[in-house]
């Protein structure tokens, strides 16, 4: 009969982030156990609260089947001595040995009988080890030094093989089959008996939700009710709600409320204090405007006398009034008034200060009076207290300090955008000036930067250069400006990594195939928006029925011109041997590109595929008359160099190579 | 309604029947519970310790004239010390929570990751920031290197932010309408404290003075630290009478005057970082002492 096994290991809260990768690694972990001891059964499921991780494994047999390992020893032209040897290393007398014949020869062998061990003792025996190898980000000892590290302190384990537990000790702590319930609400304060079977309804008696989804599901619905016959929502952050469902065991979400004044503030400000100092979920009316709400989610079941909710919202009531602090003080010197105080704040230390810094990038913004004046000032909010105490919001906060102190519309925006876009996903600035503004300020982090010799390696990238990058390639892409990319870049181990970047945001962002990408980056990257235009053209034609045949044909030209060498001649047409030459010449010199669309031109060219295809079923290139060869070589160098100016169409893999 | 004394009276009263050492305050200004040799020097070496205490903590740059409702130049932690740290820690810590009147069944407390660290001591940490009703009432880490060393056992640190505590407990807005005992506010005991250092410490507090200080406290720890280095590897008697405790004491007045100097905005952030590293060289350099001292001479560790 098959058997199930359960692990909830048990712990003190874990960081919500690091939970996922967490069981993402048991998984891999069981699996690879079950196949190294080569037991049937798969990883049924994992889940986990910040206090437990839980895998259950399915489809168990009760133990090892037996098995034979055979075992080789010395050439039998050794000799009798070297298969004493052999036996004795083995613990058995000569006679128990065999001979396997092998293509290097016959050699003594020693078949030796395994018993297969019950399932429970593979597993007692590779547990400690398999937990403790799961790989934190950043672990502990808590023992003591030397001791077994772990993210947090190991409490409990339950270990179950069927109805009986698996036992083992992992620092200190032995496996069982008892397991507590939630911190407060447990019915019992002594840890309670589980089963398999029971495991889950159990704990749930004893509120703990043990599937993240169903504290998901649970969290949504109890904000619904709460916002039941109001025109009010959340603001949808699934960021949050991931991180909510993994601080608690029994999520419970409330509506707390502030006084209407605070609104006065940037709603910017608001929602980062809501949603990174309180983990509150920001309220929008139906305009969606700010309300003056909140839901906080509690690990309780109920907040009967309203403790929580009053509790949380006077938290609230500081933080916003710090805020309000800190606008009110800030305003008293203006932005401009502190570009000199730029000085002191160091941008890197071998780069030098942010005024330094914004010295070198205004220097380029000279046809963009909006942007200069932008640049001048968009550091500045690096000093105000807002920014001191809400880092995520610098770049905002410069923005909205600008418009409020008077400066132009479009200075203030481009200040406000101009640390965008901030990852794939975000959005590039919406002006013009903000656009150089923020091409030109990557662009001067990376110069400096490659300068000075920090180059990213690895996952070793503290100045965020690859996003930097990103930044630059998606403005340029997305952008209204007509700058090309490599004359923005003087530094040529910048521009490597710039085509690494150019490559992975048509890969990644884009979702074109790699070998598309190789094939229209070969044909030049430095215009940016003319190379997304000749990937869209390529992707629209690959699926249609010439073109892979065609591409293959490409491919085999380049390697017939690599391997002679050829880089180029005059093609005489006297000198043409075959009709299928003559054809595939005038195919080519008839077939007019002029004034088409990438994708008309290279729909055109995979007309050409017949033509292509006669001439090498027909003629053969390496032809033995010298003149005759030269010649066929220099037409397809011509077709070649002539339709491969929006792709290199020998970078495509094609089935047929 | 409990008075803020009385909170802290139980809290006390709760550590003590645990098995804490209920130790007064430190006698030299601090930026934190952590920073008191009961904690910087007594978490090092082997000897297990426990020991709670209140410690008035000074942040210059924190303070604002007592106009602040939640900002404090000096407020009070409760810091515990448990070395070893038992497997029970976090029930005994709810346990104290219980015990000053916080009925866990009708709260909402929270276990958020947060881990310390202190640059200038070299020490860090793996924890938590306890949230109770969406307020930070406690850091709880456990120790795991301190003057750049490993520790030998993993003690925990309990840090309650006292005022917060009492102020949650007592639903006032602000931390000066707290009552500290019948009769008397948390204004009426400290409100000019508050008043008056901040006024000294962000406009009058003379700068070249409070560098000339910092230099000769520098010096000073310095010169200690070369004498202990100095003794000859066989004089397990001077190294055992060595005044490691008076050194240390050269790195608080250190800390203090480097927090000064940054309320004062004697420090560009350029300058930060070497200053940083002035004390910290200081507090590794006596902890190092401090171990090798107990290593020598088991009879002098407490």
């Amino acid at each position: 009969m098959a058997l199930d096994f359960l692990l909830e290991i048990g712990s003190e809260e874990i960081p919500d982030w690091m939970i996922e990768p967490a069981l993402d690694h048991l998984k891999g972990a069981f699996t690879k156990l079950l196949a190294d001891n080569k037991l049937k059964g798969a990883v049924a499921w994992t889940d986990a609260t910040p206090r437990r991780l839980v895998v259950q494994l399915s489809g168990l047999p009760q133990g090892q089947k037996d098995s034979v390992e055979t075992v080789s020893g010395p050439p039998k032209s050794a000799g009798e001595g070297a298969a004493m040897g052999f036996a004795r290393k083995m613990g058995v007398t000569p006679d128990q040995l065999e001979t396997i014949k092998s293509d290097k020869g016959e050699y003594f062998c020693f078949k030796r009988k395994l018993t297969g061990k019950p399932t429970g003792e593979v597993l007692a025996a590779a547990l400690p080890q398999l937990i403790l190898g799961i790989p934190w980000p950043k672990n502990m000892y808590w023992l003591g030094k030397g001791t077994p590290r772990f993210i947090r302190p190991i409490r409990w384990i339950v270990a179950l093989l069927g109805s009986k537990i698996v036992e083992f000790e992992i620092t200190g702590v032995k496996s069982g089959n008892t397991t507590p319930g939630h911190r407060r609400l447990a019915k019992s304060k002594k840890p309670i008996k589980v089963s398999i079977k029971n495991y889950e309804q159990k704990l749930l008696e004893n509120f703990v939700v043990v599937r993240a989804n169903a504290r998901r599901q649970k969290i949504e619905a109890g904000i619904a009710d709460l916002l039941a016959g109001t025109d009010l929502a959340i603001k949808q952050d699934a960021a949050l709600a991931h991180t909510l469902c993994y601080i608690t065991e029994y999520p419970t979400p409330i509506l707390g409320s502030f006084a209407e004044s605070y609104l006065a503030l940037p709603a910017e400000v608001l929602v980062t204090v809501m949603r990174h100092h309180q983990k509150y979920f920001s309220v929008l009316r139906a305009d969606g405007s700010l309300a003056p709400n909140f839901i906080a989610v509690m690990n309780t079941d109920s907040d009967p006398e309203g403790f929580v909710r009053s509790g949380n919202e006077r938290v609230l009531r500081a933080r916003f009034n710090d805020a309000r602090f800190f606008y009110e003080v800030d305003q008293k010197k203006p932005l401009a008034a502190r570009v000199e105080d730029l000085k002191n704040v160091t941008f890197q230390k071998d780069i030098g200060s942010y005024y330094d810094k914004i010295q070198r990038v205004a220097a380029v913004l000279t046809n963009d009076a909006d942007a200069r004046r932008a640049c001048e000032l968009c550091k500045c909010d690096l000093t105000t207290d807002m920014v001191k105490e809400f880092t995520d919001l610098q770049g905002l906060i410069g923005g909205l300090y600008a418009r409020a102190q008077g400066e132009s519309e479009a200075v203030a925006q481009a200040i406000y955008d101009h640390y965008k876009p901030l990852s794939m996903e975000d959005s590039i600035p919406s002006t013009p000036a903000g656009q150089r503004l923020a091409l030109a300020d990557k662009l001067d982090t990376l110069h400096e930067c490659f300068r000075i010799g920090m180059i990213p390696t690895g996952s070793k990238d503290p100045f965020a250069l690859r996003r930097a990058a990103q930044g630059v390639v998606k403005i340029l892409i997305e952008g209204s400006l007509d700058s090309k990319l490599l004359d923005l870049v003087s530094n040529d181990s910048l521009k490597a990594f710039f085509e690494d970047r150019v490559r992975y945001y048509f890969r990644e962002a884009r979702g074109h195939a790699y070998d598309e990408v190789n094939a229209a980056i070969t044909c030049g990257w430095s215009d940016l928006k003319d190379l997304a235009a000749r990937l869209e053209a390529l992707k629209a034609v690959r699926p249609t029925a010439d073109f892979e045949p065609l591409a293959a044909s490409f491919k085999r030209i380049r390697n017939i011109l690599e391997q002679a060498a050829f880089t180029g001649g005059a093609i005489d047409i006297t000198s043409f041997a075959d009709d299928s030459e003559r054809n595939l010449h005038s195919a080519m010199t008839s077939l007019n590109l002029r004034g088409l669309g990438y994708r008309e031109q290279l729909e055109r060219i995979a007309t050409l595929r017949p033509a292509v295809d006669k001439f090498f079923d027909t003629v053969l290139v390496n032809a033995p008359e010298p003149l005759i060869r030269q010649n066929r070589l220099a037409l397809l160098h011509h077709l070649r160099s002539e339709f491969s100016r929006i792709a290199d169409f020998s970078e495509i893999i094609t089935s047929s190579n | 309604m409990d008075s803020y004394q009385q909170i802290i009276l139980k809290l006390k009263r709760y550590w003590a029947d645990r098995g804490c050492i209920i130790q007064e305050p430190y006698d030299s200004e601090v930026g934190a519970g952590t920073m008191c040799p009961e904690t910087f020097l007594r978490v090092l070496g082997p000897k297990p310790y426990r020991v709670a205490y209140v410690q008035p903590s000074r942040r210059p740059a924190d303070g604002r004239y007592g106009e602040n409702p939640n900002r404090l130049y000096k407020h009070q932690q409760l810091q515990v010390i448990l070395k070893p740290t038992p497997a029970d820690v976090i029930e005994q810590y709810l346990g104290s929570l219980e015990a000053i009147g916080i009925d866990l069944s009708k709260h909402d407390i929270k276990f958020e990751e947060d881990n310390w660290e202190s640059p200038t001591l070299g020490a860090w940490g793996i924890g938590w920031q306890v949230m109770l009703d969406g307020l930070e009432i406690t850091q709880f880490t456990y120790f795991q290197q301190c003057g750049g060393i490993d520790l030998d056992l993993c003690p925990a640190e309990l840090t309650y932010g006292l005022e917060r505590l009492a102020a949650f407990l007592q639903n006032k807005e602000s931390v000066y309408e707290i009552e500290w005992a019948p009769g008397f506010t948390y204004a009426d005991v400290r409100l000019e404290d508050e008043r008056q250092n901040s006024v000294y410490n962000f406009e009058m507090a003379d700068i070249p003075t409070l560098w000339k200080l910092f230099d000769t406290h520098e010096g000073e720890c310095q010169r200690l630290i070369d004498a202990f280095r100095a003794i000859d590897k066989d004089d397990a008697g001077s190294r055992a009478r060595f005044p490691v405790l008076s050194t240390y004491d050269q790195v608080l007045k250190c800390s203090n005057l480097f927090n000064l100097l940054d309320a004062r905005g004697a420090i560009s952030v350029t300058e930060r970082v070497g200053v940083i590293a002035r004390v910290r060289k200081l507090a590794v350099g006596t902890a190092h002492l401090w171990v090798t001292q107990q290593q020598t001479s088991p009879e002098v560790a407490a």
